[in-house]
């Protein structure tokens, strides 16, 4: 408001910058990602190959995916923890079905919770209003006790990874991850959905002013179902992609996902009270916490102190880039 | 604060913890010929609107001083200095002879004044004990008080969110009266009580001003009014007009202070010469017998094709639920809405919208998604049905986006985001909604509060252009003055009912004023048509507030 107004001379080259990157939040970001591969290269000269770039990219996905679960639900002013549970869940589902099952059917088996958990989610934060932090962390708690049952009856069947999951998890292409075939329609799906569909539109207004929605005619549970069912899909399907990356089954394989996936929708520039930000921040966001891990994991640090840094540089990543953004 | 107050016997250490009682006889009795209370030259700004500029308010002891005036005039600014909620830009407040800088609730209390405004001011999750407790409030004093007012069994271990709002009131009136404050201000203290209730109350504070101390009675009901207080300061546009003597007739004196010189009939010209009288069409909308609650009790009414009707009413006579539930936003209790000559009806906004009916709320941050365009905003209702939820065809929106924004001239030079547009251009925001959704009712509800006078006459004009087109405007004031630009007809609401429907040749401001206070069209021939029989004294029933 008062920029327009109020400015009679230029303003300074400082306060362009400043303005300049409140209106395209992602050069910040894009610029610390370079950054840190210039880092990266300067400590370890060399590591910055081409497999190297590949490898991050294989990781950074799975991570991605979740983060823009995270992106759409924190758009309408909620979270999703239970991603994590729910990829974990169908991963493990899809490995042991596959020992005495048709593909088709391990994968509708492995979908399945992906489903029932997102309908719950969707109902609980939707039609009954339970907090979505509550929500999910209920549900997610609820995926693993079932999953340490289901686990006890296949004891016996073992367990396998399908040759097409593990080709697209850590298959290589002329030089491209498999897992871009996954991932690109993805995104575009996801950035297609939020910025040219109504249904994207609802979400960032529901996160904005919910009663404002309800006034012109939006039926606030209807868009929170539908929202909360979609992300516990992409979570599924996130699942079946890592278990190909990660090839060993476990009850919590894509739990240590669940934290970096809300940091890196908030690096990301998606405000956690909703209504602000986008996907392609979170791609870069993905990138960036990935490429922090290998550059943390180069150092040679002790693990605990290794996450003492992560943990800070996140906080101070997104705490500098509110300030370049929200310049208002 | 609390420092130098020699005059205060209770001093600033016991506050308000243990007020003592008795205080009072020791009260020097040479000060009953000055003022308890003298504000002078109030003055407040809120950017570049002046809410007060010169108000002044002077309470002798033993008084019950009636503070009066029209919506906007400044009523609730005066309250909120006195109170210590708002600080003045300008001004003086002396207390007993002494200058006084109440800054904040605490520091009033301390300086002997304390309000009872019109929300229950206890804390719904802790019981009265704990509420009591928490203000310092002396418990044997306020039982006392609590029994006086007419409640002889109430439990102080019930949790205030199990009381009913009208024992509430009571209860916030007995914790005031318990600290014993020299100046007790209540804000349409009556308004939610039953009549035994509020007969009590009413006698109660007829005491407080006996004993010495003095009330500032803030009410609609002149009724009360008259029965009750020993004068009346008006304020109008910000500044006090007039002190007047309570007594027999003195109602239209207040009315007239109340509205001043702007009685003159330039106005009907203007809405005359862009429009000439609507012809006579089918209702488009039908409302009978219509109830929302305690609040609305029973409101029929049609609203025709290209017509533009007003709805006059101070503030909380059932206005606000009315709209409400014409737009879907809550159930009626009973009654029936008929859109074309059907019965509707509404359990969510979006049946109503689907009916054709649009409603523009007085408060533009309840319409508007502030952080998005204003694209956006405006395209909002189009994604709102399931069926519409897939991909939007950008290049039609956009057309039908922009024609909204030339049709109401939106300043678009901070269009990214909504909250960078001034208030006028928000408020344009919100009507351009419904005006691309092709709404063919439309509910404003003051839709030109707090904005500039240039955008206030475009939105004059464009209701009158969609009434032209044929579309069906219902529009809430609280100006009396827009009711001669905009509306073909006015319907005047006063204590959730019909009053009175105005054809607009004889909707002057003065007849407004005096039927949205319940006072009959002819003072002279009509005396007592809706006065209560009680009180035959004075014409005029029961009511709400306007600040």
């Amino acid at each position: 408001m008062s920029s327009a107004a109020t400015v009679p001379q230029a303003p300074s080259f400082g306060r362009r910058l400043k303005r300049f990157m409140a209106d395209r939040p992602i050069v910040p970001l894009v610029i610390l990602l370079v950054a840190l591969v210039v880092i990266l290269q300067i400590l370890r000269p060399g590591i910055v190959n081409e497999r190297w770039i590949a490898n991050t990219v294989k990781f950074a996905i799975p991570l991605a995916i979740l983060a823009g679960c995270q992106t759409m639900t924190m758009l309408t002013g909620g979270i999703d923890l239970s991603v994590g549970t729910v990829a974990t869940m169908s991963a493990f589902i899809m490995a042991t079905q596959i020992v005495n099952q048709d593909p088709t059917v391990a994968f509708l088996l492995a979908m399945t919770p992906a489903v029932l958990i997102g309908l719950v989610n969707g109902i609980g934060v939707g039609v009954f209003r339970v907090h979505p932090l509550i929500m999910t962390l209920g549900t997610s708690l609820i995926g693993t006790g079932f999953l340490q049952v289901y686990q006890r009856t296949v004891i016996a069947s073992g367990a396998k990874i399908p040759d097409f999951l593990n080709w697209l998890g850590t298959g290589v292409s002329f030089g491209f991850p498999n897992a871009l075939l996954l991932f690109i329609p993805v995104a575009v799906f996801i950035v297609f959905t939020l910025n040219r569909t109504g249904f994207g539109r609802l979400l960032y207004a529901v996160g904005d002013n919910e009663r404002a929605t309800r006034l012109s005619g939006v039926r606030y549970w209807q868009v929170i179902l539908a929202l909360y069912i979609l992300s516990s899909l992409l979570a599924g399907i996130t699942g079946l992609l890592y278990i190909g990356l990660i090839k060993a089954p476990s009850l919590s394989l894509a739990e240590p996902l669940v934290l970096p996936s809300v940091a890196a929708a908030v690096i990301g520039g998606t405000s956690i009270f909703g209504g602000r930000g986008g996907y392609a921040g979170t791609i870069v966001g993905a990138l960036i916490l990935t490429v922090l891990t290998t550059l943390l994991t180069i150092l040679q640090m002790p693990e605990g102190a290794r996450r003492m840094l992560f943990g800070a540089i996140v906080l101070l990543v997104t705490a500098a880039y509110l300030r370049i953004t929200e310049d208002r | 604060m609390g420092d130098r107050l020699p005059s205060l016997c209770h001093g600033r250490k016991t506050d308000a913890a243990r007020p003592e009682t008795g205080r009072t006889s020791e009260k020097p009795h040479a000060l009953t010929t000055k003022p308890l209370l003298d504000a002078t030259g109030v003055a407040k700004n809120y950017g570049a609107v002046a809410a007060l500029r010169n108000a002044s308010l002077s309470v002798l002891p033993g008084e019950v001083h009636a503070l009066m005036g029209a919506n906007g005039a400044g009523k609730s600014t005066l309250v909120k200095i006195l109170t210590g909620a708002i600080r003045a830009d300008a001004g003086r407040i002396l207390i007993r002879g002494e200058a006084r800088d109440v800054r904040s609730p605490a520091a009033a209390r301390r300086a002997g004044l304390l309000p009872v405004y019109q929300e229950p001011a206890l804390i719904p999750d802790l019981d009265v004990l704990s509420n009591l407790r928490l203000t310092g409030t002396p418990v044997e004093p306020f039982r006392a008080w609590v029994r006086e007012l007419g409640i002889p069994d109430l439990d102080i271990r019930e949790m205030a969110r199990d009381i009913p709002l009208a024992v509430l009131r009571v209860l916030d009136l007995a914790r005031a009266l318990a600290v014993e404050p020299d100046v007790l201000l209540l804000d349409e203290m009556t308004a939610a009580l039953p009549a035994n209730l509020a007969e009590k109350v009413l006698e109660v504070v007829r005491r407080q001003g006996d004993s010495g101390r003095a009330v500032i009675f803030i009410s609609h009901r002149f009724v009360e009014i008259s029965a009750l207080c020993d004068r009346a300061t008006v304020l109008r546009d910000g500044q006090t007009v007039g002190v007047v003597d309570i007594e027999p007739g003195v109602e239209e004196k207040i009315v007239e202070l109340m509205l001043g010189a702007r009685i003159e009939k330039t106005k009907v010209a203007t809405r005359a010469a862009g429009q000439a009288a609507a012809a006579p069409a089918r209702p488009r909308l039908g409302v009978r017998n219509l109830r929302v609650g305690t609040k609305l009790n029973d409101v029929s009414f049609d609203l025709a094709d290209g017509e533009v009707a007003g709805v006059i009413a101070l503030e909380g006579q059932g206005q606000d639920e009315l709209f409400a539930a014409l737009a879907g936003s809550i159930r009626p209790s009973g009654g029936t809405i008929e859109v074309g000559g059907q019965p509707a009806r509404f359990g969510h906004p979006l049946d109503a919208i689907r009916a054709g009916i649009a409603y523009v709320p007085g408060d533009r941050a309840e319409a508007l998604a502030m952080q998005r365009s204003v694209r956006e905003n405006i395209a909002l209702p189009f994604s709102a049905a399931l069926r519409h939820w897939g991909p939007i065809a950008m290049g039609r929106e956009r057309a039908t986006v922009l024609d909204a924004i030339k049709r109401l001239q939106i300043d678009t030079r901070a269009q990214g985001e909504v909250q960078r547009l001034s208030g006028g251009n928000q408020q344009k925001v919100t009507i351009a909604r419904w005006i691309a959704a092709d709404a063919r009712t439309i509910l404003c509800f003051d839709p030109t509060r707090g904005i500039d006078v240039g955008t206030k006459q475009e939105i004059y004009k464009l209701l009158r252009e969609l009434a032209g087109q044929g579309k069906s405007v219902l529009f809430y004031t609280s100006e009396l003055e827009e009711v001669q630009r905009v509306c073909d007809r006015v319907i005047v609401i006063f204590g959730g009912r019909v009053v009175d429907v105005f054809p607009v040749e004889l909707a002057d401001e003065p007849a407004l004023m005096r039927a949205a206070y319940g006072l009959p069209r002819d003072a002279k021939e009509d005396v007592g048509i809706l006065a209560d029989p009680t009180q035959p004294s004075s014409p005029s029933p029961a009511g709400g507030t306007a600040p």
